[in-house]
């Protein structure tokens, strides 16, 4: 049997891991390369990283951070935030990403899906979206969750899906940084709707959280950061409350 | 020296840091003169099976992996694992090494493709070296799978469908999941190739 994945997601700006709650409010957490290695060792069974650097400067550093990361992570790891071309994808490849993560870019030019898709394999184009309810809907936000694009957020899973990603991120805007679980809603919407993976973000407060979404939806995986980067729990709690539900997950 | 065959194909930094932090020597290398010097051969890749098929053949290294693959250690990885059958039909169908029975096709599955994550491994065969990886996960990424006989069968994944994880015939060996991607459990398993092969380790032609 396939196990449940559990994410630990590394909010990186110009070098440095940082927390942020509804996608505002930024606080130094510490250094990507130290924290994906030990959170890899301790049984994280992949690593985000997100990239809110603002600056070019910034960007080429993720470019670094990813070759390091490479060097020293024995699992997969996944690149997403400002990635707008072809070519950005292709050098986070090269650097060592196994998978590269597209939002913004990917819904003013979803060329670029099935460009990386058929260029790289569906298995390494992961399309992030963010969503927000209106009303019995979800739209499709971009710019941090901040612009409303209205875009159906359904309808547009089944396009990625049919352009090739290969994955869907999908966060909650209206939960994310709340703490009271994850979007069982939305994720069960998006999960019924496309026959990719989907990895569930956004509002994790408990180690519980993580086996009610999988015990509720068919989501592949649950994605946190905060909660882990403040040791409030660790990877392994979380994986002792799955199992404890019956969840299968990796004995790391 | 360990050699990693350059095609093209993927990203090989993992597979080259796995090897280093075993201890080995390891050199990704397109070049005939330096795999025949190596002590062991990888085939790494990602993408398809026809792409890979043409990228080796550019190179003029389809003949002398198959000549490779007979005096030293070879491992495929992932697709470099596909490649070690006669046949592939990813994009059409297209001729592999040939060193292993088998032909490799599109996963037939209820559950959704690709098949991505964790999945545990059903050891075959009663295959001593590698029973203690009984149940143990890891890391897969790939939408085709190889179909050969039950004798070359080391390890297997049930994904809906029994999915040949790793295969063995004398001294290669391929690996359907990413070992340089599936933590320790994964480390181990490319030591336990490298135990297992030692005998015919350091040929160097």
């Amino acid at each position: 049997m396939i196990a449940k994945r559990i994410i630990p997601c590394l909010d990186v700006k110009e070098g440095k891991v940082v927390k942020g709650t509804n996608f505002v409010g930024l606080r130094d957490l510490g250094d990507p390369v130290e924290m994906a290695s030990s959170y890899s060792i301790s049984g994280a069974d992949e690593i985000i990283f997100l990239d809110i650097s603002a600056t070019n400067e910034g960007r080429q550093t993720m470019v670094d951070i990813v070759r390091q990361t490479a060097e020293k992570v024995f699992v997969p790891f996944t690149v997403g935030g400002g990635v707008r071309s072809i070519e950005d994808v292709n050098r986070l490849l090269k650097a060592g990403a196994d998978k590269v993560g597209m939002n913004s870019a990917a819904v003013t030019n979803p060329g670029l899906i099935t460009e990386s898709s058929e260029r790289f394999g569906a298995q390494c184009t992961v399309v992030a979206i963010d969503a927000k309810r209106f009303g019995d809907k979800w739209h499709v936000m971009t710019h941090g969750g901040s612009k409303d694009t209205g875009i159906d957020a359904i309808e547009w899973a089944k396009e990625v899906e049919t352009r090739g990603a290969g994955e869907i991120l999908l966060t909650s805007v209206d939960t994310d940084g709340v703490k009271n679980g994850f979007d069982i809603a939305l994720t069960k919407a998006v999960v019924n709707t496309v026959r990719i993976p989907v990895i569930a973000s956004g509002g994790v407060g408990k180690p519980e959280h993580f086996p009610e979404v999988f015990k509720e939806t068919d989501v592949s995986a649950g994605l946190a950061a905060s909660i882990f980067h403040e040791n409030t729990f660790t990877v392994q709690e979380v994986k002792d409350a799955c199992k404890r539900q019956g969840v299968n997950i990796r004995e790391a | 020296m360990i050699a990693i065959v350059d095609y093209g194909m993927g990203n090989v930094a993992s597979v080259k840091t796995a090897f280093l932090n075993l201890g080995y020597e390891v050199e990704i290398t397109d070049s005939l003169e330096r795999l025949k010097q190596a002590t062991h051969i990888i085939l790494p890749g990602v993408g398809s099976f026809k792409a890979a098929v043409e990228e080796i053949n550019q190179r003029r290294l389809l003949e002398p992996l198959r000549e490779l693959a007979q005096e030293k250690p070879f491992i495929g990885i992932c697709l470099g694992m596909q490649l070690l059958f006669d046949k592939g039909y990813e994009n059409g169908k297209s001729d592999g090494l040939g060193l292993i029975p088998g032909e490799v096709n599109k996963i037939e599955t209820e559950y959704i493709l690709p098949h991505i994550g964790w999945n545990q491994l059903q050891i075959e065969n009663n295959n001593k070296p590698f029973a203690e990886f009984q149940d143990k996960h890891v890391y897969f990424v790939h939408s085709f799978q190889a179909r050969t006989e039950q004798e070359f069968l080391v390890a297997t994944s049930d994904y809906g469908t029994e999915i040949p994880a790793i295969v063995q015939k004398g001294h290669v060996y391929g690996m359907q999941f990413h070992p340089e991607k599936s933590g320790e459990a994964g480390i181990e398993l490319l030591k336990v190739f490298l135990e297992n092969t030692s005998s015919v380790r350091g040929q160097v032609k």
